[in-house]
């Protein structure tokens, strides 16, 4: 899935939608139809399915948390009663598994992180294709408008046969924090490609000082997405259209290395056991001058009884690799369960969740990256918002160069975790290219029985 | 009221009817055993014996589940780790807890409340400690380097080392359960006569050879409970180690618990994981069984 840098006004937006590429052209089929018929109908009724009695099932999380803390809205909005659960991520995804293999989940609307359960659902066919209800103008609100919605969340949202399982929510492409200080003290400016990033990284290291240049996750399963974010720089890419791995490949090995010397060499002492608390509580205390991670860590760096270092903290685009500039991307949405006897007001909340208002709060709350690109404009205009405006710039254009940051298959734990071993033992001195041979060799048939089952 | 006792009337049948009606009260026992204990240790065995991953179909597989395990580098390692860990978590605390329970046998001021705060540890959620400790123990910013550098020595990874990792997290072990130890230690201590003692010192007996010949004979029993508690709350463990090292870094902390973890509840891979749990069980009866025969064999101390 290789994806050229767009620029996002809605027009280009919209074109790039309708036009060619693999997922687009299922968008295209769906929403080209859809979209515009749906914008010319009049007032939409929401009151449709008045009376009916939706189960949501979420995950405990600030965007959980803030959704059931707006149900009411819905419930006066379509008078259809909602009852929800949350459940911490790793406790729902297991529930889910289970629920789901039951054949009579007690839900109709699923949250799901797409770069672990995206597979998982599509290839069991656990969610509903929710095309056939995107192009009944009777259902799909005018405003659902795909045009707003960031290109790395519709390619979350679309299976490469054209279905569309669920509305993406929230965006985690990884950034680059920096500490401004630290960078001005040296006279160095923020990297633009790899090699300067390594080259700042060994200038800023001053263990003297117990300054760490580079911070990022050691820990095994937890590590995984800083090695693909090299990867995907160096052109990798995970697996071929024959479902071999290629993370063997020279491409692999170079970010092997790359993930060795960053590190192993610059990063600071213990950082093999490093999950992002470990690494964001070194950054907060300005003792790293480069962190690695999700964006959604904006909110701690800038609050005064939490860091040391606010105000001087930047925000840095992924620097580009040799082959090309690339943010890896997780992200969030919500799917209609397949066995679900609800369906249309399962939609209606579908609709709801992602509309602009709730996209907007999320980013007024702090609680993740809306996948709408008007949320951005409209949480800016509101005077309570805080996150610094190169935050909100970082987030635009990584949303724009970003790529998911993990394959999409269904063992994806078990990926991470054989992988996460190889670059734990790569931290402490292990030849990147035999521990990846090793670990494509572990993992190529698991992969293979997991897509044969 | 003084008609004799009749004698039980001999019947054809009699005994035969009275037996079966015993069974009949063994009946809701033999159920619950039966549906808590026989049936998943059944169906566990059962399916290990399948290539079965939640969300696919089952193969029967025989006993390869078995031979893949016995060539698991991560799975022998594993082996290696819970015994490494359960040895230091047991012996550590015993010794601890026999020491301090010595101490507060005997009569200083405030003993009483010393005692208390003493068996504080023991009261705290196993998670939250584990978090705690997690925080103390980071490299830089961790407390326990702090102190490590008031007395002027070097900084230790703790658990972020792969060497260090499972002496650091017994060291949390340690904290968290010398108290039980020490409670066990003190009630035998308080249960042991007072003649010999009197006895003893009259023919002259040193402080060491009435421990080493009155009380810790006399403990014995007492430490062995403590021992086989201590070794089952240390093989079970997982709690504390998922929390702090998520069984690494990398795989250097990862116990059986941990790993069958993983393959059950991340990577649902059932028939391995009851594999792994077979396997697990026939190591822990083997363990009982040693812990039985040395149990026997105290009559020595």
């Amino acid at each position: 899935m290789s994806q050229p840098i767009h620029d996002d006004r809605p027009d280009a937006l919209r074109r790039r939608l309708l036009g060619a590429g693999a997922g687009a052209v299922a968008l295209g089929a769906l929403s080209g139809a859809a979209l515009i018929q749906a914008q010319g109908s009049g007032a939409f009724d929401w009151k449709r399915f008045k009376g009916e009695k939706i189960e949501i099932f979420l995950v405990k999380s600030p965007r959980g948390d803030l959704l059931t803390r707006f149900h009411k809205e819905f419930e006066d909005l379509t008078g259809i009663v909602v009852g929800s659960e949350m459940v911490p991520e790793q406790q729902q995804r297991q529930k889910a598994v289970i629920e789901f293999n039951s054949g009579n989940p007690s839900f109709d609307v699923i949250a799901l992180s797409y770069h672990v359960q995206k597979r998982q659902f599509a290839k069991n066919n656990w969610l509903t294709d929710l095309r056939p209800m995107i192009a009944d103008k009777s259902l799909a609100d005018p405003a659902l408008d795909f045009a707003d919605f960031a290109q790395g969340g519709l390619n979350y949202a679309v299976e490469p046969d054209g279905r569309v399982n669920s509305l993406p929510l929230n965006l985690d492409p990884w950034v680059v924090y920096y500490n401004k200080e630290l960078f001005d003290a040296k006279g160095i400016a923020f990297p633009k490609t790899f090699a300067e990033m390594q080259d700042a990284a060994a200038k800023l290291t001053d263990s003297g000082k117990g300054i760490a240049g580079f911070v990022a996750r050691g820990l095994k399963n937890a590590n995984v997405p800083v090695w693909t974010s090299f990867l995907l720089g160096y052109g990798g890419s995970f697996i071929d259209g024959k479902g071999k791995l290629l993370t063997d490949s020279s491409e692999a090995i170079d970010a092997g290395k790359m993930y060795q010397v960053m590190l192993g060499k610059y990063g600071p002492p213990g950082v093999a056991g490093f999950n992002w608390n470990e690494s964001q509580s070194l950054f907060l205390q300005g003792k790293a001058a480069m962190w690695l991670d999700g964006i959604g860590f904006a909110q701690p760096l800038e609050d005064p009884t939490k860091s040391r270092i606010v105000g001087k903290v930047g925000y840095g685009v992924m620097p580009a690799g040799p082959k090309r500039q690339v943010s890896a991307l997780f992200g969030d949405g919500e799917g209609i369960s397949t066995y679900s006897k609800k369906k249309g007001p399962a939609w209606f909340y579908l609709q709801w969740a992602s509309n602009k208002m709730n996209q907007t709060r999320m980013l007024q709350a702090a609680a993740g990256a809306p996948v709408r690109n008007s949320a951005y404009a409209a949480a800016q205009s509101s005077s309570d918002f805080k996150a610094p405006k190169q935050w909100v710039e970082c987030m635009l254009t990584s949303a724009r160069i970003a790529q998911p940051g993990l394959p999409v298959i269904s063992p994806v734990t078990e990926f991470r975790d054989v992988f996460g071993v190889a670059l734990t033992n790569m931290i402490n001195g292990a030849d990147p290219a035999a521990e990846l041979k090793k670990a494509t060799a572990d993992f190529q048939p698991v992969l293979d029985k997991s897509e044969k089952a | 009221m003084n008609s004799p006792a009749l004698p039980i009337p001999y019947r054809p049948g009699f005994l035969a009817r009275r037996r079966r009606a015993y069974y009949f009260f063994a009946v809701p026992a033999l159920v619950v055993v039966g549906a808590v204990i026989i049936f998943p240790w059944l169906f566990t065995v059962w399916m290990s014996v399948f290539d079965w991953r939640i969300g696919s179909v089952a193969h029967f597989v025989g006993l390869e589940n078995y031979i893949k395990l016995a060539t698991n580098q991560r799975f022998l390692e594993s082996i290696v780790h819970t015994f490494y860990f359960t040895l230091l978590a047991v012996i550590l605390p015993l010794i601890l807890g026999t020491a301090a329970a010595l101490i507060f046998h005997r009569e200083f001021p405030f003993r009483g409340v010393l005692r208390g705060i003493f068996t504080m540890p023991m009261m705290a959620t196993p998670v939250a400690v584990a978090l705690v400790w997690t925080m103390m123990f980071h490299p830089q910013q961790g407390v326990l380097n702090y102190l490590l550098s008031l007395v002027g020595l070097p900084p230790s990874l703790w658990v972020y080392s792969q060497t260090l990792v499972i002496p650091s997290l017994v060291l949390v072990e340690v904290w968290h359960w010398t108290p039980l130890v020490m409670l066990i230690v003190l009630g035998g201590l308080a249960a042991l006569p007072t003649e010999p003692y009197e006895s003893a010192k009259l023919d002259g007996a040193t402080e060491w050879q009435l421990f080493r010949y009155i009380t810790f004979p006399l403990l014995a029993p007492f430490l062995i409970v403590a021992a086989v508690i201590r070794t089952i709350d240390a093989l079970k463990a997982f709690d504390t180690i998922y929390v702090i090292s998520q069984g690494g870094p990398g795989t250097a902390s990862e116990t059986i618990n941990l790993y069958l973890y993983l393959q059950a509840f991340a990577f649902y891979n059932v028939g391995n994981a009851s594999a792994v749990v077979v396997v697990f069980f026939i190591i822990i009866l083997a363990l009982a069984l040693v812990l039985l025969h040395v149990r026997e064999k105290t009559k020595w101390i």
